[in-house]
């Protein structure tokens, strides 16, 4: 008798998380609960300027302080070849500023001492003579002729340009757009904000002399890099490193690259022959740590009089702050923007992309998106919704037009990726349907009787999720595969560990439900264990939505393995040859005589006290999983808003969302990563953003004006799905983490601009602040540009 | 003096003042000899490691810190430690009993009202001094109750659902 | 982020409060301590002696008294106001204001008092207290003396009290007639200051207005008292071009910055807007009450 996979928490199984178990008792272990005997504690001082020379630093106040041990500056790490580190896009950062400071929160120095409160004591003693020079906080000024470098570390760089990048087709595109009826175009900015989980950063450096073995706890989405990194930083053999990535409180991006913290906490451990525990302030992270977007687009589309989208030009500049540290894949120096347009049969394309320096923070790290996938879907769906208007098209109906169609697939996308299935024009209509699209115009009617202004606004896209395959997708040269490793006990239970790394995303619960559908061991006798390095198999981690795609078909590969090697174990009980074994789940049976089978525990125990002669003993296995190509989730978010005129306040009326990403694993999880991702976009469309005054000072440096929404502003959101089976992955998933994130600002825009369209405003740059709202409408014009922060 | 070995700090001066602190948490009575800087949230987390009680900011705005203080919701970041002295604390490791969970944590499971878990404390601290003094909240009610605590994982949604499914146990209707 | 280090009293009434003030340097007084530990933490302040007020019995109240006068004790809580029984009966205004300040658990510790002593510009309750014509009750070592709020705040941040006075109540007078008014504020989630705000409080008597008062919030260096938009008001029936000159005339006393909560000109736009729509909505509560 089969079991039911339901039952016992397999695929498909909305089942209830394993890890809630220790943190709604507070159990939880993150890295700032983690206590080690004699440990120390480091605080760090940070520029307050934004561009300047260092010319002294006096540290003697901060020493004379009782219980201050230790207190680190850029001269001490240079001493040992640590002032400097190399990021992971082939730039370097400053560890501890040595000549310049670059941006502010730039790190200067460390104080380390026995509790936290006196290291911010020894902090606050330290007095550094700053020489300030002209800060450069756009890239108009980074590009301006005499603007003043900001490398000047760097031999050979004469100014402030990082690097020139380009994609597609430049001769066919122009040959396109001189043919097109219209052309439209666009102007955008989507600025810069900040993942910032509730958890910053932190770490506990443990040097031990006596076994030459550092082990570092830290909150990292990616521990392997890390070791890998520490290693080629410190010149520490990698073997003599482990890192632990505990319970992390949430990760977004933010927690993929090696910041300076860790470096100095490790440095300061090995001196000190102490633990030393940093635990960065939210300040800290929001002013210093990888940062998502800022970046400006001239975008145009061909079109047809008929409404087909011939072409696409895409001009872009980003902004890297200081140091280039972007978190992507080696190869593309802008991540995966060149995804934009992939769910629409467009033949041409052409991207520029120019990237600067400027005296901000350094970062550009994968915000809740695969690689700035974010800034692609949403410079897309803003371009098509104005190409619609500007034809006077319904926004849909454009859409229906141009949407590459079921039995297209596989399709190459206009920068050349290669989606594989879908069903666009589905999604599209549940979502229509849901929202009551044709009902729509009479509640405007309605509305504006009570002088409010309705708008509806549509985001369609499908984004390449999964980095990667090893052919295209490596970082520092080492490719983008991910691993599992499992084994089965004797009593049928099991442990798994992978090369990711959970931060809320719930691997404990769902990785087990994929053993559970591949093996038939319930998904409760299977613990989980991620993120320490002495134990797990080498991964690339957690980011990109890249888990599901990559770790968890290692999981069901893995699985594969010991089903394989359990299928000759049960041959020889059942006494007959592996060609006459069935399986169904949990479960081998003899072809043709049903009731003569074995369990898989049974298998399990046969492995360690029977095993037929010639086979090794056990049942554990691993396996690495280079997936074939990237999953391609498709994504309809339709949301409507109320605008009050006399404001420029809106308030979302509803949401609905209709996610295809292929086999959902764990459904209830599934629907909280759509729900979580919705929530980052209406904040990025409304309030949450980083900006910077003229003086390079950054505003959004804590939660009083880095603004991320409550339970009361946060709106409901209506979900529905649509099924298409990934064709590589080995169970039809594919990631779902980021969807929302990415696809959801533009719904919430569209929306603005849908009510605003009939007054002649085609642009408002996020975020949507009720005074940018309010001046489109009394101007009837667009408000364009990063958001302003002096006195307009 | 309650272990054979202390060890003293030769270093710290007379004028640095201490104080001690008599605080019942969690139904337990404690003592501490501090400083008055020493912040709430820090003495619960570092000197009774009662570590569930998280800080996420240092501007009195995420919540994560929540604790009920003489059963209201304040942020343990935003109080000094010596300011609940003669104080009931309760923290997230006083809402279980040893057999039992609260029905709020109950509920944040079963609706999946948390992710990465880090905000969920407080949340459910909140939530607690919501219920105690309105058994039967409208879904608005929970979202105003929750609106000084932030979560960048779930959305709320769930998180309400799980403050309702929680109320409707605690009145006997689930 | 940890304060730097102080001495800490906490006296259990309040002479022992002032002779401690008195006797003490650079102390300050320590009520709910939800702008002041931010601040200590962020070392912004970082004052040598703190003397807490929460320990000295019997100033937790709000309450009418029966010349009609609204007293609120120096250790009220925002929430005890919010949850109050009595507030919205007496005083529609706080009522209105109440549940916008700040975030529910700040608001189970701050303070009302401590916040008017705050100072700051974008404070809600000293806005409410300005249109209220309200006075703090300072008390020293020579007693006590009744300082209206208009000449309470001397400038950003500071206030008239002496270093060894302490702010133990809050007065609101009584109403000519029966007190209407309201409080809007532009904020954009819950705990974020007010880009704009603006607190209108209204006397009536047989539709006439018999008093008024405007104070605005975020829109200023301090507080802004509009007296001359609620001098516009009084004596009239709040007819339309009345209610149009007086927004126009509270805008105007505006002296915004603008910043990344908006410009200065929409920062002025918001406070005529808010000013017409809270008389509007006074205005339908009382046909709604005829």
């Amino acid at each position: 008798m089969a079991i039911d996979e339901v039952k016992i928490g397999g695929l498909g199984a909305s089942r209830r998380r394993v890890e809630d178990n220790r943190f709604i008792r507070g159990k939880g272990n993150y890295v700032d609960d983690v206590v080690l005997p004699g440990m120390l504690h480091m605080e760090i001082l940070r520029s307050p300027l934004a561009h300047a020379r260092i010319k002294s630093i006096d540290t003697s106040a901060a020493y004379a302080i009782p219980g201050v041990r230790m207190v680190m500056t850029g001269e001490m790490m240079a001493a040992r070849n640590l002032a400097w580190m190399p990021t992971l896009s082939y730039d370097t950062q400053a560890v501890l500023a040595t000549d310049k400071v670059r941006f502010q929160g730039q790190e200067v120095c460390a104080v380390i001492a026995d509790d936290p409160y006196i290291a911010r004591d020894g902090v606050e003693a330290i007095v550094v003579d700053y020489e300030p020079l002209a800060p450069i906080v756009n890239p108009e000024q980074a590009l301006a002729p005499d603007a003043p470098l900001i490398r000047d570390d760097k031999v050979n760089q004469t100014n402030n340009v990082v690097f020139d990048w380009e994609v597609g087709d430049r001769e066919g595109t122009d040959r396109v757009f001189a043919e097109a009826d219209m052309v439209s175009e666009l102007e955008l900015h989507y600025p810069r904000s900040h993942p910032s989980p509730i958890e910053a950063c932190g770490s506990i450096a443990d040097y031990d002399r006596a076994t030459s073995k550092l082990t570092v706890y830290m909150t990292s989405q990616a521990p392997h890099i890390v070791r890998a990194a520490v290693s080629m930083v410190a010149e520490i053999p990698e073997h003599m490193i482990r890192i632990i990535s505990p319970d992390l409180g949430g990760g977004f991006g933010n927690k993929v690259p090696v910041y300076p913290g860790y470096v100095i906490s490790i440095l300061a451990s090995i001196l000190l022959e102490r633990p030393v525990k940093w635990i960065e302030d939210k300040t800290g992270n929001l002013i210093s740590t990888g940062f998502g977007r800022d970046v400006y687009l001239k975008g145009k589309l061909a079109l047809r009089k008929d409404g087909k989208i011939l072409g696409v030009r895409m001009d872009t500049v980003s902004d890297h702050g200081a140091f280039f540290a972007d978190a992507q894949p080696s190869k593309f120096k802008i991540g995966l923007i060149h995804s934009a347009f992939a769910c629409y049969d467009i033949p041409t394309a052409y991207l520029t992309n120019r990237g600067v320096y400027t005296n901000k923070s350094p970062g550009g790290v994968a915000y809740r998106c695969s690689f700035r996938v974010t800034e692609a879907m949403f410079f897309q769906e803003r371009m098509v919704q104005a190409a619609a208007d500007d034809l006077g098209m319904d926004q849909a109906e454009f859409r229906r037009i141009n949407l590459v169609k079921d039995d297209d697939f596989p399709k190459r996308t206009p920068f050349g990726f290669l989606t594989d299935s879908g069903q666009y024009e589905k999604c599209l209509q549940v979502g229509l349907d849901a929202i009551g699209y044709d009902d729509f115009q009479n509640q405007k009617a309605e509305a504006a009787k009570r002088g409010r202004l309705l708008g509806l606004g549509i985001s369609t896209m499908t984004e390449p999720l999964g980095a990667g395959n090893s052919r295209e997708y490596d970082i520092l040269g080492i490719k983008m595969f991910d691993s599992a490793e499992l084994r089965v006990h004797m009593t049928g239970k099991a442990i798994l560990r992978t090369g990711a790394k959970s931060q809320g995303q719930g691997h404990e619960t769902t990785w087990a439900q994929i053993v559970a559908h591949e093996l038939g061991i319930p998904a409760e006798d299977i613990v989980v264990e991620e993120g320490d390095t002495d134990t797990a198999p080498f991964g690339m981690g957690t980011y990109a939505s890249r888990s599901t795609p990559v770790a968890g078909a290692a999981v069901s590969m893995v699985s594969r393995k010991i089903r394989a090697k359990a299928r000759k174990i049960a041959a020889h009980l059942l006494e007959v040859s592996d060609e006459d074994i069935e399986w169904e789940l949990g479960r081998f049976y003899v072809r043709g005589a049903p009731d003569r089978g074995v369990s898989i525990q049974e298998c399990a125990m046969a492995a360690y006290s029977n095993v037929p002669d010639g086979m090794e003993p056990g049942l554990e296995n691993n396996a690495y999983y280079d997936p074939p190509n990237l999953t391609w989730p498709f994504a309809c978010y339709i949301a409507t808003v109320e605008i009050d005129p006399l404001t420029g306040v809106w308030d979302v009326i509803r949401v609905v969302a209709v996610d295809d990403c292929g086999v959902r694993i764990n459904p209830m999880i599934v629907e909280g990563q759509i729900m979580g991702g919705l929530t980052e976009a209406y904040a990025m469309a409304n309030m949450q953003f980083i900006t910077f005054d003229e003086d390079g000072n950054c505003v959004g440096s804590n939660y009083m004006d880095y603004l991320l929404p409550t339970a009361w502003e946060t709106p409901g959101f209506e979900l529905h799905e649509v099924v298409t089976p990934c064709p590589h992955h080995p169970i039809g998933a594919k990631g779902i983490g980021e969807c929302a994130t990415v696809g959801g600002p533009a719904a919430f825009v569209n929306a603005v601009m849908d009510a605003l369209k009939d007054i002649g405003v085609r642009n408002i740059d996020m975020p949507l602040l009720p005074d940018r709202v309010y001046e489109a409408i009394q101007t009837g014009s667009d408000v364009s540009g990063h958001p302003p922060v002096k006195n307009r | 003096m309650t272990s054979l070995f202390e060890e003293l700090q030769p270093t710290i001066a007379d004028e640095i003042q201490t104080t001690r602190v008599d605080i019942r948490i969690n139904g337990e009575s404690k003592a501490a000899q501090i400083e008055p800087r020493l912040l709430l949230a820090h003495l619960i987390r570092n000197g009774f490691r009662l570590t569930g009680t998280h800080t996420g900011c240092d501007t009195t705005n995420c919540g994560a810190c929540t604790v009920l203080l003489d059963g209201a919701p304040v942020k343990s970041c935003t109080v000094f430690a010596v300011q609940a002295d003669g104080h009931e604390v309760t923290t997230v490791e006083g809402l279980a009993t040893a057999s039992e969970l609260h029905p709020i944590q109950e509920g944040f499971k079963d609706e999946h009202g948390l992710q990465c878990g880090f905000c969920t404390p407080g949340m459910m601290l909140s939530a607690k001094a919501l219920l105690d003094e309105n058994p039967n909240p409208t879904e608005d009610e929970v979202r105003w109750a929750l609106s000084g605590n932030l979560c960048r994982c779930t959305g709320y949604q769930n998180i309400v659902k799980a403050v309702l499914w929680a109320a409707a146990k605690m009145r006997g209707e689930a | 982020m940890y304060p730097s280090r102080f001495r800490y009293e906490a006296p259990t009434s309040i002479e022992e409060a002032i002779a401690l003030l008195s006797s003490l340097e650079d102390a300050k007084v320590l009520a709910g301590g939800q702008s002041l530990i931010p601040m200590m933490k962020l070392r912004f302040a970082n004052p040598a002696n703190l003397v807490d007020i929460n320990n000295i019995p019997d100033l937790g109240y709000h309450r009418a008294d029966s010349d009609g006068s609204f007293r609120i004790g120096a250790l009220c809580r925002h929430a005890d106001l919010e949850k109050s029984k009595i507030l919205g009966e007496h005083q529609p205004l706080l009522a209105a204001a109440a549940p916008l300040v700040a975030d529910p658990i700040v608001r189970t510790r701050g303070t009302f008092v401590g916040s008017v002593c705050h100072a700051d510009p974008q404070g809600d309750w000293a806005s409410c207290m300005v249109a209220l014509g309200g006075s703090i009750v300072a008390q020293g070592p020579s007693g006590k003396r009744t300082i209206p709020v208009k000449d309470f705040v001397s400038g950003p941040f500071t206030t008239v009290l002496a270093h060894n006075e302490i702010a133990v109540e809050a007065v609101i007078p009584p109403a000519q007639g029966t007190r209407t008014g309201g409080y809007l504020k532009l904020e954009r989630r819950v705990g974020d200051f007010a880009t704009a705000a603006a607190a209108v409080s209204l006397d009536m008597s047989d539709g006439v207005v018999k008093d008024a008062g405007i104070g605005l919030t975020g829109v200023g260096a301090q507080t802004i008292n509009a007296s001359e938009a609620a001098e516009a008001l009084i004596g009239s029936r709040l007819e339309d071009d009345v209610v149009e000159r007086a927004a126009e005339l509270a805008a105007a006393a505006t002296s915004p910055r603008g910043d990344h909560r908006g410009s200065a000109d929409y920062k002025r736009h918001i406070i005529s807007t808010f000013v017409s729509r809270i008389i509007a909505n006074v205005q339908r509560a009382e046909m709604q009450v005829a």
